[in-house]
């Protein structure tokens, strides 16, 4: 499916002792989301993206093929949802919606129309007289969406849109917001430090660290090969830097076999899962075994996870019965292995 | 002096959602509070309980009906709510500049703004002839340009009155712009709004508790003009003998009829603040 | 418990309201230090007078210091009503120098003064700003709605003084305004916000070359008498006496007539 490029940015923030570079292309109808951990720069890239933070030599914003760069926060066709919402307090709902088609030029009555659809859509009909304070969060959230996509936007930009939920609420808006971003035409770009957020809401993930764009693709490509230790820590999975020949990946001393044959700097990722522990040196290959002490032992779901050190550190998920067989507590001794076929290689 | 100003927005939905309805704080008032507070309370009031206790109640309903009276009142009115109406207009904006606009000079604008607080009043109604007096730099263009002398006049009372009173008004609007949450101003940014229709439509409406109180130092401060007034304006029943001027001179023959008048101007003052305190600060 | 914190809570600001009372709550500008005991070395002199008093009798006050050894005098200028009132609410003075028999009364009807003497008298003049621009020349220049003129209020000696002298001369004149006082009455004329005012002609002498006087034989009917007494309590005994006496000598006299005082 290809889509024309709606957003062509080379978004450029220089501040004291942190630069924002990164170049960001989105689709029309296309959600991308910028995935990154705190003050890697999204919410500076996101706000560069609206006219709110200027942009230094050399960036440059494109949209529908014209440049917006050059315009103030005001004249620009976009849409954003703050973090907090932001909706204004003195203002009823139907009224915050409003207020974009009002400064659009619209008389007061069209826009209160044109509001009432919008609340419609999101279905807060009901609450349309309501003022902010009386909101409940998820319903706020709904109203800044509205409010967002009434101005008509062509690229609508959403800051942690779910982090002010709990986590009920958050599950019903997140996939309400789904729909919602389905529907819009423009291109969308969120922020979010939640990968489940980013993997349901977004076509594209591009991670942000340290003000530049460390792997971007789709949630499935981006969760199979995560290239840094933050992406495989999300998606929660072992990540290692090695070096291949052919069948073989060595990282620190211990060789893996692997699927794939590559040559050269290859990353080998495997789930915490196919991490199978030992009291003593299992017999067979030598290959995808190493010797390690546990460092740490938490419950992760309805399984442990035991946390090793030794030539590679990683994380291993066992069942409680296999933790009080093995006797498995911290500073004890195994062995590890992991199956050839569940350990996925990757050029580095 | 201080101002203190409620105009800060919850920054966020949630946040004003769980705020307790009443604080769980308990126990007994701190003495190291109460005594001070008390001792204060008395100092403001035990002054008041004086004039009360003076005044000769008997003669009060005659001497209310006098018309000299019932005139500088009306002036004292006249001239408080024009002038804060006068520091609205420009006292707003100029408070605005100063918390929004980053321009070269700003603290030294700043601190000129208060010269007027600073300033002893009769100093500022002498500074006030030689800008707008018939012979002052602008005062002397004025009369040969369009005839117009300010000194002497109600419209005198008002720039003098003014002239005091604005730095009570910006400062308390300066220190709502600051405490409001500019993000605000962004989002309507992000909507379409001009600057100038974000400031109308989203900061105006936010810090309005912090107007309203400005507006109220303002005109109780300028219907307690004494000092600039008489300077600049000068004295004449009717024109420009506002409340405070005329206590003044009453004092000099009948102090008696100095009580009444600063009773009558004390009772009316009181009145409107509570109604307009009523009206403005607790209704949100 | 909270009823004896609740008494301790009206005593203590009642205390300290007293406390400010008896130290002396009763002049802005006065001394307000207290009277200097008796038989010590240092002695201190208060006297109240009228402002127009301020230049001669600063000068008085050197001459006396000068005459008496170890005698420091203290000046509280200001007026003459405003310091009758100090006076009858036990501000610590010596001796009261007014500018109207009027305000001398107040003091003597509260047997605070003994019998006052009239030292000096005062006459009304036209002061105009430098240069004359309205042309005024008599009091009847006055009357002229054009010329603005500033009067004192009826309420202060000069402007009781005004109304009689416009009474005598049979004048209606509508000022722009009544002043409350002489030095803010020439303040006006100073800055030429007014072209005339009637002020006391030692008010124009001291004013110096931003002001010309202009007299008129009306002032006769309007001539201002200052009276001066040491004051039934003063805390400085003799010295008050002294201190009149110096006032009235021919020294005094010719001190007070060269800043533009009549004789008596």
């Amino acid at each position: 499916m290809t889509r024309p490029t709606a957003l062509d940015a080379r978004l450029v923030v220089a501040r004291p002792g942190f630069t924002l570079d990164l170049d960001l292309q989105v689709a029309a109808g296309e959600v991308v989301a910028l995935l990154g951990p705190n003050g890697a720069g999204k919410t500076t890239a996101l706000r560069a993206l609206a006219g709110l933070t200027p942009l230094a030599e050399g960036g440059r914003i494109s949209l529908d093929g014209h440049p917006t760069h050059t315009l103030p926060a005001e004249r620009r066709p976009v849409g954003m949802v703050f973090q907090d919402y932001l909706l204004f307090p003195h203002l009823s709902a139907l009224d915050n919606v409003a207020f974009g088609p009002r400064c659009q030029g619209a008389g007061r009555a069209e826009a209160r129309r044109a509001a009432a659809t919008w609340l419609e859509r999101v279905g807060l009909t009901d609450h349309a007289s309501a003022k902010p304070r009386h909101l409940s969060g998820g319903q706020a959230q709904r109203v800044a969406l509205a409010r967002a996509l009434a101005v008509r936007p062509r690229l609508l930009l959403l800051d942690e849109p779910l982090a002010a939920l709990d986590a009920h609420t958050r599950l019903e808006i997140r996939s309400q917001l789904r729909r919602h971003l389905s529907d819009f035409d423009g291109a969308t770009v969120l922020v979010t430090h939640d990968p489940l957020d980013a993997m349901v809401l977004a076509d594209r993930l591009v991670v942000i660290e340290n003000g530049s764009v460390v792997q971007q693709g789709t949630p499935g490509e981006v969760g199979r090969r995560p290239r840094t230790d933050y992406v495989a820590r999300l998606v929660g999975l072992n990540l290692y830097r090695g070096h291949a020949d052919g069948p073989r990946v060595t990282v620190e001393g211990v060789q893996f076999s692997v699927a794939e044959r590559l040559d050269g700097p290859a990353f080998v990722a495997f789930a915490p899962s196919a991490v199978a522990l030992y009291r003593s040196r299992p017999d067979g290959s030598p290959r995808n075994l190493w010797e390690a002490v546990i460092d740490g032992v938490e419950r992760h779901g309805d399984n442990i996870r035991i946390h090793l050190d030794g030539p590679i550190s990683a994380f291993a998920d066992v069942t409680p019965a296999a933790v009080a067989d093995l006797d498995l507590a911290p500073g004890r001794r195994v062995w590890a292995s992991v199956k050839a076929t569940e350990t996925h290689a990757y050029p580095a | 002096m201080t101002l203190s100003t409620r105009s800060t927005p919850p920054t966020a939905q949630g946040e004003a959602r769980r705020r307790p309805g009443r604080s769980g704080v308990s126990g007994r008032v701190p003495w190291m509070l109460l005594v001070p507070a008390v001792v204060g309370m008395a100092f403001l009031v035990l002054p008041l309980a004086g004039l009360l206790a003076r005044a000769p109640w008997a003669t009060l309903a005659r001497r209310l009906a006098e018309p000299q009276v019932l005139e500088a009142l009306r002036l004292s009115l006249l001239t408080a709510t024009a002038a804060t109406a006068v520091c609205l207009l420009l006292g707003v904006p100029l408070a605005w500049l100063l918390a929004r606009v980053d321009f070269p000079g700003r603290r030294l604008v700043r601190a000129l703004v208060t010269v007027p607080l600073v300033l002893p009043p009769v100093v500022g109604g002498v500074a006030l002839l030689l800008v707008l007096g018939r012979r002052g730099l602008i005062g002397q263009w004025l009369d040969d340009a369009f005839g117009v002398t300010l000194p002497f006049t109600t419209a005198g009372v008002v720039v003098a009155e003014a002239f005091v009173a604005m730095p009570f008004l910006v400062i308390s609007v300066e220190g709502a712009l600051r405490a409001a949450d500019r993000r605000f101003e962004e989002a309507a940014a992000t909507l379409g709004a001009s600057r100038w229709t974000a400031f109308r439509r989203v900061t105006l409406p936010l810090i309005a508790p912090g107007v309203v109180a400005g507006g109220v130092l303002c005109w109780a401060r300028a219907l307690g003009e004494f000092g600039a007034t008489i300077t600049f304006a000068g004295n004449f029943p009717g024109r420009t003998q506002t409340m405070p001027l005329a206590v003044y001179l009453a004092l000099e023959t009948e102090p008696e009829a100095a009580i009444v008048l600063s009773l009558v101007l004390l009772a009316v003052s009181v009145i409107i603040l509570a109604c307009l305190r009523d009206k403005w600060v607790n209704s949100p | 418990m909270s009823r004896r914190l609740f008494r301790w809570a009206v005593a203590a600001p009642l205390a300290l309201v007293l406390a400010a009372g008896l130290t002396g709550c009763g002049s802005g500008t006065a001394d307000t230090s207290a009277p200097a005991s008796s038989g010590g070395a240092a002695k201190t002199l208060t006297v109240f007078a009228a402002a127009s008093l301020t230049g001669t009798f600063t000068e008085l006050g050197t001459t006396f210091e000068a005459a008496h050894p170890g005698t420091t005098v203290k000046f509280n200028f200001g007026s003459s009503a405003t310091l009758a009132q100090q006076i009858t609410q036990d501000a610590p003075a010596d001796v009261f120098a007014a500018a109207s028999p009027a305000t001398m009364k107040t003091v003597t009807d509260a047997s605070l003064a003994g019998q006052p003497t009239t030292f000096v008298r005062n006459r009304l003049e036209i002061a105009v700003p430098a240069g004359n621009p309205a042309k005024v020349n008599g009091l009847k220049d006055l009357a002229d709605p054009k010329t603005k003129v500033a009067l004192c209020a009826e309420q202060v000696p000069c402007g009781a003084a005004a109304v009689k002298a416009l009474d005598a001369a049979g004048l209606t004149v509508t000022p722009v305004t009544l002043e409350q006082d002489v030095k803010a009455t020439l303040t006006k004329v100073e800055l030429g916000e007014v072209d005339a005012a009637l002020v006391y002609k030692t008010d124009v002498i001291a004013a110096g070359d931003k002001v010309q006087g202009i007299s008129f034989p009306e002032a006769e009917k309007a001539i201002n008498d200052y009276p001066i007494a040491a004051l039934t309590k003063a805390p400085a005994g003799d010295l008050a006496k002294e201190f009149v006496d110096l006032v009235l000598s021919p020294q005094g006299r010719d001190v007070l007539t060269k800043a533009g005082f009549d004789a008596p």
